[in-house]
C-alpha cells in the first residue's frame, strides 16, 4: 500500500460519486461484450479479487497486444455483485442488453451458476462455469448454455482418490485406511458427499465426514474430532476463510500436512500464506498451474503492466486463483475465434459462441498457440459433452510458493458419468424440459 | 481401561480448548459491554470496528514499514478519530433518542466503516504477524494451542483493567452516571461528548485486541466482522452490561458449543456449534432475562 494509494483511497471515500459515469461510445466498431461479474468486497473478496484481475488484465492484454479478437475490440465491463446471488443476478439483468449484448456470464459463484441456468437459456447466452457450479452441467443436452469445460466436483473427488491410492500402492491398499472429509457445510461443500460415500462403499475404506458450520472461521471442535479419529488422509471441500483456518487447525493437531488434500478451491497463496509456517507440505487440486514461466502470462506482465513486476504482483499476477481465471478467458478467447471463422462475422453474438465454445480444441498445439502450453488441461467439448475431458493435478505448497506434484489426474468416469446423467435427466424431468438435439 | 483414561483427556482437552475459544469470543463482547454500559447503544458497528482496527494496524505497517508497536499506537490514535466522527457527525445529534435509534445509527456505521476500510485498505487477506506463538503444546496428550492461551491471558489482563478503570477512576465513574441517565448526568456537569468519545476509544482499543488475536489465527479479512454474530450468544448469556458477565459467557459458550458439538453433534449430523450458542443463550434468558451477570433495571411508572 503505498501513500499515493491510500491517500487517493481516503478522497475516494469521501467523494461519493455515482460510478455509473461513462456512456456507451457511438457503435461504429466492431465491438464483443464481455460482461464480468465479480467481488472485489464482502466476506469472499480474497478469491473475488484474483479472479476479477486475472480477466481484466487479460482481455486488456488481447486489446492491447492483438488490437482485440479477429479485429473485433473487447469490452470488458465488471459489475460487483460481493458474492450476493440478488446483487448478481441484478448484475446480470442490468449488462446483459449493453453494447449490442452479453456474449457469455462467468460468475464464480454456484449459487449465482444456479439462479442464472434457467435465465441464460431463455436469454440465449453462455454461461461459463469452469470448476465450479453445477455437477450435472456437463450433460449438454440438458444445459446447453452452461460450461463447466472442467471435469466437475464429482470427478474431482475421483481424481483425488486416485492421487490417493498412488501413494498407497494401489486402489487395494486404501481398504483399511480412514479417510476424514472436511467440508463447508453448505451446499457447495456437500457436493462431495454422494461422490465419497460411493467411493469408501466401492473401494472399502472407512469415510469419516466432518461439516464445518459457515463461514468456518472457527473450527476447534472440528479438528478435535479429527485428531480422535487419527484418519491416515485428510480431503477438504473449503472456500474462503475456513481455508486457512483449517489449515492452521491441522497443523496444532500435528497431522502430517502432505496427507492433507484440498480441492481446488481450497488451494490458493489467499488460503497458505495467512496460514503462515503451518502451510507449509500442504497439497490441493488444481487445474491451471500457478506462476510466471507461460507465454500468456509473461505477455500480460509485457503489455498491461509494462514490466513492472511490483504493480503486476499486488494483482496477484502468477497467482493460482490469478491463473486461473486467465486460462478461463483463454478458452473464452479461443471459442470467440472458432464462431468468428465459422459464421464469418467478427461481432458474433451469445449463440454463435456457444457454437465456438462447443468446437473448441484445445489440444497440446492448441494451448501452446494461445500461451498456456503446460498451465492448464487439454479439453475437446462438444454439443453433448460439455466437459471434454481433461484432468487436473495435485500441488503442493513448499518455500511460499505451490508446486505441481503429481501426473495429470482423469476423473473415474465409470463412476462420475452415470451419476451425471442421471441427475441431469432428473432436472429435465423437474423443469418439464426435452433435451436439445445435438445432430 | 486405557480406552477410559483416553476418553477423559479427550474430554479436558475439548474441554479446555473450549474455555479458550471463549475467552476470544468474550474478547470480541467486551467492545459490545463497554458501549451499552456507557451510553445504553448497542453498537452493531463492533465487528466493523474489530476489521477496520486490525486492517488499520496491517495497513499502517505495510505502508510505513514501521515495527507493529508504532502502528499499533498509530491505530490506537485512529481510533480515536472515529470515535470523535463517530459522536461528532453520528451520536452527538441524537443525544436522548430512543435506544433503537441509536441502534440503527450504529447499522449505519457498521456499513460505512467496512466500506471506508475496504475503499483505504483493500479487500485482500493480509497476513497480520506481530510475533505471537503459534502452534500447540503437549501436556501429556493434551494439545493446547499457544494462540489461545495468550489470547486467554490478554482478556484476562484487558478484564482487570477496565474493572479498575471503570470502578477506581473519576472517568469510570463519570460513564457509569452517563449510563444510568443521559440529562442527570449532563446536569451534575459530565461532558456527554467527551464521555461518549472515551468509550467509543476504548471500544475501539478492545476491538483492535481482538482483531489482533482473530486476525493471527485467520489472517485480516472481511469475514473478521462475523465474529460479532459470535459474540451476541455470550452477551444474552453474560449480560449486555458486565464486563465479567462477558468473560464468564464467553466461556460457558466456548465450552458448551464444544462439548455439544463434539458429544451430541454426531447424532444429529454435525455442524451445530452455532445455533447450540444461540439455544444455550436463549436456555440461560428463560431463567434470566438480565444475562447472568446483568443489571435488572426496574422502571416505576
Amino acid at each position: 500500500m503505498s501513500l499515493k494509494k491510500f491517500v487517493l483511497g481516503v478522497v475516494g471515500a469521501a467523494v461519493l460519486a455515482a460510478p455509473f459515469t461513462t456512456a456507451a461510445p457511438a457503435m461504429a466498431e466492431d465491438t464483443l461484450y464481455l460482461p464480468k461479474l465479480v467481488y472485489r468486497t464482502g466476506p469472499f473478496a480474497p478469491g473475488g479479487i484474483p479472479t476479477a484481475n486475472g480477466a481484466a488484465d487479460y482481455w486488456a492484454m488481447i486489446n492491447e497486444r492483438d488490437g482485440g479478437v479477429g479485429g473485433a475490440r473487447v469490452i470488458h465491463e465488471e459489475c460487483e455483485f460481493g458474492y450476493n446471488t440478488d446483487r448478481g443476478v441484478e448484475c446480470y439483468e442490468r449488462t446483459k442488453g449493453n453494447h449490442n449484448g452479453a456474449l457469455i456470464y462467468q460468475p464464480y459463484s454456484t449459487g449465482v451458476t444456479y439462479a442464472l441456468a434457467d435465465r441464460t437459456r431463455t436469454d440465449k447466452i453462455p454461461l461459463m462455469t469452469m470448476g465450479y457450479g453445477r455437477a450435472d452441467a456437463g450433460i449438454g443436452t440438458a444445459f446447453p448454455w452452461v460450461f463447466p469445460l472442467m471435469t466437475n466436483y464429482w470427478g474431482q473427488g475421483t481424481g483425488i482418490m486416485k492421487y490417493i491410492a498412488k501413494q498407497e500402492g494401489g486402489l487395494d491398499s486404501v481398504k483399511d485406511k480412514t479417510i476424514a472429509l472436511v467440508y463447508l457445510d453448505i451446499a457447495y461443500g456437500k457436493e462431495s458427499l454422494p461422490i465419497f460415500r460411493t467411493m469408501s462403499e466401492k473401494f472399502g475404506f472407512k469415510l469419516k465426514e466432518y461439516p464445518v458450520t459457515f463461514p468456518g472461521i472457527e473450527q476447534k471442535a472440528t479438528w478435535l474430532q479429527v485428531r480422535r479419529a487419527r484418519p491416515d488422509y485428510i480431503v477438504m471441500w473449503g472456500w474462503g476463510a475456513m481455508n486457512a483456518s483449517a489449515i492452521k487447525e491441522a497443523a496444532n493437531i500435528r497431522f502430517d500436512m502432505s496427507k492433507f488434500i484440498g480441492n481446488w478451491w481450497a488451494g490458493a497463496e489467499q488460503d497458505t500464506i495467512p496460514a503462515g509456517a503451518a502451510a507449509e507440505g500442504y497439497k490441493s487440486a488444481t487445474f491451471a498451474n500457478a506462476g510466471f514461466d507461460y507465454p500468456v502470462i509473461k505477455d500480460i506482465m509485457k503489455h498491461v503492466y509494462k514490466g513492472d513486476a511490483d504493480a503486476a504482483s499486488e494483482k496477484n499476477i502468477g497467482q493460482v486463483l490469478y491463473n486461473r481465471s486467465v486460462l478461463t478467458q483463454v478458452f473464452i478467447h479461443a471459442g470467440i475465434l472458432k464462431a468468428q471463422e465459422k459464421f464469418g462475422v467478427k461481432a458474433i453474438n451469445g449463440e454463435q459462441l456457444r457454437w465456438g465454445l462447443e468446437n473448441i480444441k484445445m489440444d497440446a498445439a492448441m494451448n501452446e498457440k494461445m500461451g498456456i502450453g503446460g498451465m492448464g488441461p487439454e479439453i475437446s467439448p462438444t454439443c453433448a459433452d460439455h466437459v471434454g475431458g481433461g484432468g487436473f493435478f495435485i500441488q503442493q505448497w513448499k518455500d511460499g510458493k505451490f508446486e505441481v506434484v503429481s501426473d495429470v489426474l482423469t476423473p473415474m468416469d465409470d463412476l462420475v458419468l452415470p451419476a451425471m446423467q442421471e441427475a441431469a435427466d432428473k432436472y429435465l424431468k423437474d423443469k418439464g424440459l426435452e433435451p436439445v438435439s445435438c445432430n | 481401561m486405557e480406552d477410559m483414561m483416553y476418553e477423559l483427556l479427550f474430554f479436558l482437552e475439548v474441554l479446555f480448548s473450549g474455555l479458550l475459544t471463549g475467552t476470544l469470543y468474550s474478547l470480541v463482547a467486551l467492545g459490545f459491554v463497554l458501549i451499552f454500559k456507557a451510553s445504553g447503544v448497542f453498537n452493531f458497528a463492533q465487528g466493523a470496528m474489530m476489521l477496520f482496527a486490525a486492517l488499520s494496524l496491517v495497513g499502517f505497517q505495510e505502508m510505513l514499514g514501521v515495527h507493529w508497536t508504532i502502528a499499533f499506537v498509530l491505530t490506537v490514535a485512529l481510533m480515536v478519530v472515529v470515535a470523535w466522527c463517530i459522536e461528532k457527525f453520528v451520536l452527538g445529534k441524537l443525544v436522548n433518542q430512543e435506544g433503537i435509534i441509536l441502534f440503527m445509527a450504529t447499522i449505519g456505521i457498521t456499513f460505512f466503516l467496512d466500506g471506508f476500510g475496504q475503499t483505504i485498505w483493500g479487500s485482500d487477506i493480509k497476513t497480520l504477524d506481530i510475533g505471537l506463538p503459534t502452534g500447540s503444546i503437549d501436556l501429556g496428550g493434551i494439545f493446547v494451542d499457544r494462540l489461545e492461551l495468550v489470547a486467554g491471558l490478554t482478556a484476562a489482563a484487558l478484564v482487570v483493567s477496565l474493572a479498575i478503570f471503570f470502578n477506581k477512576t473519576k472517568i469510570g465513574r463519570a460513564l457509569r452516571a452517563v449510563a444510568d441517565d443521559h440529562q442527570a448526568a449532563m446536569s451534575v456537569g459530565i461532558s456527554l461528548r467527551t464521555i461518549w468519545i472515551i468509550v467509543w476509544s476504548v471500544a475501539g482499543v478492545v476491538g483492535l485486541v481482538a482483531g489482533i488475536m482473530w486476525g493471527s489465527k485467520l489472517g485480516v479479512q472481511f469475514s473478521l466482522t462475523l465474529l460479532a454474530l459470535k459474540a451476541l450468544p455470550v452477551l444474552m448469556l453474560g449480560g449486555f452490561t458486565s464486563i465479567p458477565g462477558a468473560i464468564i459467557g464467553g466461556l460457558i459458550i466456548g465450552a458448551g458449543e464444544k462439548l455439544a458439538e463434539i458429544y451430541i453433534g454426531p447424532f444429529v449430523g454435525g455442524a451445530i456449534e452455532n445455533w447450540f450458542a444461540y439455544m444455550l443463550a436463549m436456555a440461560f434468558l428463560l431463567v434470566r432475562p438480565q444475562g447472568l451477570f446483568g443489571e435488572k433495571i426496574i422502571e416505576r411508572v
